[in-house]
C-alpha cells in the first residue's frame, strides 16, 4: 500500500507562449504512514505536485499508481481517490459556507455517499479530533477566531477519513499557539490514525520537529529527499536556492568551526541542547 | 516631543441586537500608555486578539478611542479637523497584500495617496519615482500588481504610503501572509526607511524574530501592555513570553534553556553571533 | 477556461495606439460599432476590416492575443449564427426534416458572425491598449457633464477601476474554491440544472463572503491613504489631448462618413 510517482511531468498552458514547466519528471515513492515534509519556496513547484496526488490536476506525461493502481486509468474513480486522499489547500477556513460548523464538516462524508446518521459520525468524530470544544459545534463557523476556523476546515477534511492527508501551509498567518496546536494535532493523528500525512510548509524549525521524511523541491524537480537530518546537512546548497537550515544547525556548524566537537547534524532545539551539554560536560 | 503619545487609551467593541440594546461589550485596548519618539523603531507583539491591530487603527484614526487620549504629531486624534493630517502623517500598511493595492498598474497605486491629497501632477510623477526607488521597485513601475511576488506587492504597497511623505509608517501584520524571502524583503525595506529617511516605523506582528532590528518593544495581551523594553530586555524574559503565547526565537531559547541547565549564558541573546561567543569564551 | 478571457485585459507595448488619450479611444470605438451595423454589402464590410486591421496593426498587439478573447464567446457566436442561418424566410437552399436553409440566411448568419467578431476584436483594441486607470479616467471626464443631473461619475469611475482591478483576482479565487471543494467531494458537473444551482452553494457563499472580506478590507485601506471622494482630488495622469488625438478623430470621422456612405449609395 502505498504512493508511487513515475516521471510525472506537468506543464502549464503547454504550446503557447505562457508555458511553464512545472513538474520536471518527479519521481517519488510515499509509505503508508510516513510523516513527510514538504518544502521549497514558492514556485519551486509544491503546490502543483500535491495537486496530482489527488488526481485534481493531471499529469502532461508520466503515471501515479496509488495501492497499485493507475489513477490515470479510464475506468479508474478518482472521486474514490479524492476521498482516500484528503487535501487541505493552503487557507481552508475559505471553503467553509455552511450555517453551522457541524452541518459544515458533515459535507464531506455526505458527498461520499453516506447516510445522514454515518456522515454526522463521522463529522463527530473528526471535530473532536481537531480538539474543537464541543459547545461550538452548532454555532456559525464565521464567529470563530482564525485558528479554530482553521480547525473546522481541517476537520472537514479529515470526516471523509483518509488514508492519506496532505496539508499545504496549514500555519500560515496564524499566531504561535495557533500553530502549535494545529501542528500537534496533526501528529496526534498521524500517531492514533495511522494516517500517511504530507505537510507542505515554509518553516523548517517546524518540519525539524515533526516529520521523519523531508522532500525538497526546487524548479519543480526534487532536490533533495532524506530525513531532516540527511537533508539540513546540505544547508548551503539549500541556501543557494533561496532556503536554508533551521537556526540551531547554523549554530552548531559555527560552533564546529570554532573548534567545539558538536554534533552539526542537529536540526531541532533538543537535540542541540544535548549535544552542546554532553561537549561541554565532557570537557 | 513624542509623535505618538497614548494616555490611559480604551477601546471597547460594543455589539447591540437588533433593537439597539447592548447586547456584549468587548474591551479591545484596556488603558494603554504608550509612547514612541520621532524616528523610533517601534514593534508591539501580541498573539491575535490581543489588541495590537485596535491600538493600529487608532493611529490612523480609523478607530476612535472610547475613553483616554491619543496624540499623534502632536494632534488630539478626537478632534475632527485633524483627521487627514493625522492619515497623511501616518501612514498605514495591512496585513493582506491584494486587498489594499488600488490600481492595476504599480505606479498608479502609487500616486493614488498623493492624488487624494492633491498633490500637483509634477510633483506626483517625482514622488512615485522616489518611494518606488525607496523600496527597491522601481523597474516593476509600469507592471501589474497581479504579477507580483507576495513581498513585491507589500512593497508596493509601503511605496504607496511613503509617496505621501508621511512622517510615520504603521505596519500592521504586513508579513503574516508572506514567505520567508517575501517576509525577509518587507523588513529590509522597512529598516531601510527607517534608517536612511528617518521615518518613523511603528512594527505590529506576531514574529519575535521580527522585533529583534527594532529599538523597543511592547508586549500586548488581552488588550493591556504587558512588558516594555528593548528587544534585549523582553527577550531575557523567555518564561513571561511563553505565558503570553510568544514565541521566542529559537536561538534565544537554546541559550535559555542552556543557561537553566547550568551553563554560564548570559541573559538575553538575541543572535547567533551572540550565542557562538558566549559558548566560545 | 475562465483565464482565457482576454477581453478588459491591458497588454502593454508601445504604441501610437497605446498612447492616444483614451477618450478618442472610447470615441472611436463608438463610432466603430455604429457603423458595423450600418454596411450592407462586401464593400463595407472589407472597409471595416481595412479600418480595424491598420489599427491592430499600429498597436502592436500580437493578432493571435486578441483572437484568443474571442473564445469566450464562442457560444454565443454559433447560436447567433444558427438562429439566423435557419430562421431567415427565402429562398431554400437546403432542406432536410423541418429545416431549410435559404441563401438569405446565409448571408444573414455570415453578416451577423462577421459583425460580432469585428465588435470583439474591435472594443478589444481599445481594452488591451488602454489601462483599466485611463479607461475609466477616460470615462470619468467625458461624462462629466452628467454630473449636472446629479450622476456620480467620478463615484461609479473608481467602482469601475477597482471592479477591473480585482476581477482577475476573484476568478483565481473562484478556482481556489471549487479546487478545495472537489478535494471535498463536491461535484459542480453531473444532475439537472436545479441540482446543479443547489451544488453551488459551496463556491458561491464562500466567494461572496471573500469579496465582503476584501471589500472592507479595501474600503480601509483607501480611507488610510486619505480617500475622500472626487473633490480635491489631483491626477498623476491628467487626460490633455495630443496633436495625434486630433488626427486620430480625423480619420475616424472620415471613416465613419465614408461607411454611411457606402452603405446608402452601394
Amino acid at each position: 500500500m502505498s504512493m508511487i510517482l513515475d516521471k510525472v511531468d506537468y506543464k502549464y498552458s503547454p504550446g503557447t507562449a505562457y508555458e511553464k514547466h512545472a513538474l520536471r519528471e518527479v519521481s517519488l515513492k510515499i509509505e503508508d504512514g510516513q510523516f513527510i515534509g514538504v518544502i521549497g519556496h514558492t514556485g519551486s513547484g509544491k503546490s502543483t505536485l500535491i495537486q496530482h496526488l489527488n488526481g485534481l490536476m493531471k499529469a502532461t506525461s508520466g503515471a501515479i499508481y496509488y495501492n497499485g493502481e493507475d489513477i490515470y486509468d479510464k475506468d479508474y474513480d478518482l472521486r474514490k481517490l479524492r476521498q482516500k486522499v484528503g487535501l487541505v489547500f493552503q487557507y481552508p477556513e475559505h471553503q467553509l459556507f455552511e450555517t453551522t460548523i457541524f452541518k459544515d464538516v458533515c459535507f464531506g462524508p455526505k458527498n461520499k455517499g453516506l447516510s445522514q446518521k454515518d456522515a454526522e459520525l463521522k463529522a463527530f468524530e473528526a471535530l473532536r479530533a481537531v480538539g474543537l470544544p464541543e459547545n461550538l459545534w452548532y454555532q456559525s463557523p464565521f464567529e470563530l477566531s482564525g485558528g479554530q476556523k482553521r480547525r473546522v476546515a481541517i476537520a472537514g477534511v479529515l470526516a471523509m477519513k483518509p488514508e492519506m492527508l496532505i496539508l499545504d501551509e496549514p500555519t500560515a498567518g496564524l499566531d504561535p499557539k495557533g500553530r502549535d496546536e494545529i501542528l500537534d494535532q496533526v501528529a496526534k493523528m498521524h500517531r492514533e490514525w495511522k494516517m500517511t500525512v504530507i505537510l507542505v510548509s515554509h518553516s523548517m524549525e517546524d518540519v525539524a520537529n515533526y516529520v521523519e521524511r523531508l522532500i525538497v523541491m526546487n524548479r519543480g524537480k526534487v532536490m533533495l529527499d532524506g530525513t531532516p537530518r540527511e537533508v539540513f546537512a546540505h544547508y548551503k546548497e539549500l541556501e543557494e536556492v533561496g532556503l536554508s537550515a533551521p537556526q540551531v544547525t547554523y549554530l552548531m556548524h559555527e560552533l564546529r568551526r570554532k573548534g567545539l566537537s558538536v554534533d552539526v547534524n542537529a536540526t531541532t532545539l533538543e537535540e542541540a541542547k544535548d549535544s552542546i551539554l554532553k561537549t561541554f560536560g565532557a570537557k | 516631543m513624542n509623535f505618538i503619545e497614548a494616555r490611559k487609551l480604551v477601546h471597547e467593541y460594543i455589539r447591540r441586537d437588533e433593537e439597539g440594546n447592548v447586547e456584549s461589550i468587548q474591551t479591545a485596548l484596556d488603558h494603554v500608555d504608550i509612547d514612541v519618539k520621532p524616528g523610533e523603531f517601534v514593534a508591539v507583539l501580541g498573539h491575535n486578539g490581543s489588541g495590537k491591530s485596535t491600538f493600529a487603527k487608532h493611529l490612523n484614526v480609523l478607530l476612535v478611542p472610547t475613553e483616554g487620549t491619543l496624540w499623534v504629531d502632536g494632534k488630539d486624534v478626537t478632534e475632527e479637523e485633524n483627521l487627514w493630517d493625522i492619515r497623511k502623517n501616518a501612514g498605514m500598511v495591512f496585513q493582506n497584500p491584494d486587498n489594499q493595492i488600488i490600481a492595476s498598474v504599480v505606479e498608479e497605486d502609487v500616486g493614488f495617496g498623493p492624488e487624494n491629497i492633491g498633490i500637483p501632477t509634477e510633483e506626483i510623477l517625482k514622488r512615485v519615482d522616489k518611494s518606488l526607488k525607496s523600496v527597491g521597485m522601481l523597474e516593476y513601475r509600469e507592471h501589474s500588481p497581479n504579477k507580483l511576488s507576495g513581498g513585491q506587492k507589500q512593497r508596493v504597497a509601503i511605496a504607496g504610503v511613503m509617496a505621501m511623505e508621511p512622517k510615520c509608517i504603521v505596519l500592521d501584520e504586513p508579513t503574516a501572509m508572506l514567505d520567508p524571502n517575501g517576509r525577509k524583503e518587507v523588513l529590509d525595506a522597512v529598516e531601510r526607511l527607517n534608517q536612511e529617511k528617518g521615518v518613523t516605523i511603528i512594527l505590529i506582528t506576531h514574529y519575535m524574530e521580527e522585533v529583534v532590528r527594532a529599538d523597543r518593544v511592547y508586549v500586548m495581551d488581552q488588550g493591556k501592555v504587558v512588558m516594555e523594553g528593548t528587544p534585549r530586555e523582553v527577550f531575557s524574559q523567555v518564561d513571561t513570553l511563553k505565558k503570553y503565547r510568544l514565541d521566542v526565537p529559537q536561538i534565544t531559547l537554546l541559550a535559555h534553556e542552556l543557561r537553566q541547565a547550568g551553563m554560564a549564558v548570559p541573559k538575553g541573546i538575541l543572535t547567533r553571533q551572540e550565542l557562538v561567543e558566549a559558548l566560545c569564551q | 477556461m475562465l483565464r482565457d478571457i482576454t477581453i478588459g485585459q491591458y497588454y502593454p507595448a508601445d504604441s501610437v495606439i497605446h498612447k492616444l488619450d483614451p477618450r478618442t479611444k472610447l470615441f472611436a470605438t463608438l463610432l466603430f460599432v455604429i457603423s458595423l451595423f450600418t454596411f450592407r454589402n462586401p464593400v463595407g464590410l472589407g472597409l471595416a476590416a481595412v479600418f480595424m486591421a491598420s489599427f491592430i496593426w499600429l498597436s502592436k498587439v500580437p493578432f493571435g492575443y486578441m483572437v484568443k478573447g474571442l473564445r469566450a464567446i464562442v457560444v454565443i457566436l454559433i447560436i447567433t449564427a444558427l438562429f439566423n442561418l435557419f430562421l431567415t424566410p427565402g429562398e431554400p437552399l437546403v432542406k432536410f426534416w423541418i429545416f431549410s436553409i435559404s441563401q438569405e440566411g446565409f448571408i444573414s448568419a455570415g453578416k451577423m458572425a462577421m459583425r460580432l467578431i469585428f465588435l470583439i476584436i474591435g472594443t478589444s483594441v481599445v481594452t488591451l491598449t488602454t489601462t483599466p486607470n485611463a479607461l475609466t479616467d477616460g470615462l470619468e471626464k467625458a461624462l462629466r457633464p452628467l454630473n449636472a443631473i446629479k450622476i456620480p461619475v467620478h463615484e461609479i469611475a473608481m467602482m469601475m477601476s477597482i471592479a477591473l482591478r480585482f476581477i482577475p483576482i476573484l476568478v483565481e479565487e473562484t478556482d481556489k474554491i471549487m479546487k478545495a471543494q472537489i478535494a471535498r467531494g463536491a461535484d459542480f458537473e453531473s444532475g439537472n440544472l436545479i441540482k446543479k444551482a443547489k451544488n453551488m452553494v459551496p463556491l458561491l457563499v464562500p466567494l461572496f463572503i471573500s469579496a465582503f472580506r476584501r471589500a472592507n478590507d479595501l474600503a480601509l485601506a483607501m480611507e488610510a491613504r486619505c480617500y475622500h471622494g472626487g473633490s480635491g482630488r489631483t491626477k498623476m495622469k491628467p487626460l490633455r489631448y495630443q496633436k495625434r488625438d486630433g488626427i486620430a478623430y480625423m480619420i475616424v470621422i472620415v471613416y465613419f462618413g465614408v461607411m454611411i456612405a457606402v452603405g446608402i449609395w452601394l
